[in-house]
């Protein structure tokens, strides 16, 4: 990570997160492939629908004809915690117009998200249209691309588990946490350590009563109170 | 498999949901300032959010019970925790990531 905000140093810096999205974008598609949707449905939802999990969920309940409603409930359910992340980036984009401000948020990610917040440690907390656009149009690209070659590969490979593909994402957010928790001074990294062993604490709790799509939203929502407790309280 | 049109129309309402999640705050916060206790509360956010995706792959949900571990996840991790501290590079932690639970699920049948 550099201290430009740039077309370039954007296409440069989203590079490893093209690589996870190639990853989870192909295991996507097989696994739309073998439930029976066409390339075509299962590249109209990475472009449309867009968004990771959603989409696994969403094919999962196409296959148990659940009815319409119930599958958009859990899909917005799952992506809530887009609020929470747009919420945190948008007061860094206040000055750019309206119209520019629809075009990012439109297509935030958990990744662009947490590279734009890994970003601002290395730029005196500035962001601007020119990077993060870039960031999330790679990004988009990526996984529209990786969903229809998935799509295509499909009638040749039946089980994308086997070979680790499903553990990109995972993988993604190791890394991500890991950058954030080293480079961000904001937050006393004690304070952070504290606040991502609470989040493991509650998600062991949590999961064994909050449903899988509410999980990840009330977990957070927990932890960052947490935080601010504990940074009022001892810190 | 349901009809095509009910694939779309069930793909566009999500994705109406999903854009209007995204864009909102965008739109809402053009016009209005977050108070310094809101913006501490997001500064956790990034941190929080990371680590809830990750811990939530390391456990088998079964809701009224206690979860069962996710045993490859959890050891595939330990690998990608090391390789994130030793490179510092996004790249390789993802590539080392696979790779392990790859070796895992193909080498050792888990």
């Amino acid at each position: 990570m550099d201290n430009e905000l740039t077309v370039s140093s954007a296409a440069k810096e989203t590079l490893p997160t093209v690589f996870g999205y190639i990853g989870i974008g192909l295991a996507y598609g097989i696994v739309g492939k073998a439930s029976g949707i066409s390339p075509l449905m299962i590249t109209l939802m990475s472009l449309i629908t867009y968004g990771g999990a959603s989409q696994f969920i969403i094919v999962s309940m196409l296959v148990s004809h659940s009815p319409m409603v119930s599958i958009i409930l859990s899909a917005f359910l799952v992506n809530s915690r887009m609020i929470l992340m747009s919420t945190t980036l948008a007061p860094y984009f206040q000055k750019e117009s309206l119209l520019k401000n629809i075009i990012l948020g439109g297509l935030v990610t958990d990744e662009s998200f947490a590279l734009g917040m890994n970003k601002l440690n290395y730029t005196n907390r500035r962001l601007n249209f020119a990077w993060f656009n870039t960031v999330n149009w790679f990004a988009y690209t990526a996984w529209a691309l990786a969903s229809l070659v998935g799509a295509l590969l499909g009638n040749f490979i039946s089980n994308p588990e086997k070979y680790g593909l499903d553990f990109a994402l995972v993988s993604m957010f190791i890394g991500l946490l890991y950058l954030q928790l080293i480079s961000d001074k904001s937050i006393k990294f004690k304070l952070q350590l504290l606040v991502v062993g609470f989040v493991l604490v509650a998600t062991f709790v949590g999961i064994i009563f909050i449903p899988a799509n509410l999980l990840t939203l009330v977990v957070t929502l927990l932890a960052c109170a947490f935080g601010v407790v504990m940074k009022h309280a001892f810190f | 498999m349901p009809s095509s049109s009910f694939v779309f129309f069930t793909i566009l309402g999500s994705g109406i949901a999903t854009w209007l999640s995204r864009i909102m705050p965008f739109v809402i916060l053009k016009k209005f300032k977050l108070s310094a206790g809101v913006i501490e509360f997001l500064s956790f956010v990034p941190i929080a959010i990371m680590s809830a995706l990750w811990f939530e792959n390391l456990f088998i949900q079964h809701l009224g019970h206690l979860p069962s571990l996710n045993v490859p996840n959890l050891i595939a991790s330990l690998p990608t925790i090391l390789s994130a501290i030793i490179s510092k590079s996004l790249l390789v932690t993802v590539v080392v990531g696979v790779i392990s639970l790859a070796f895992l699920r193909l080498v050792l049948g888990m």
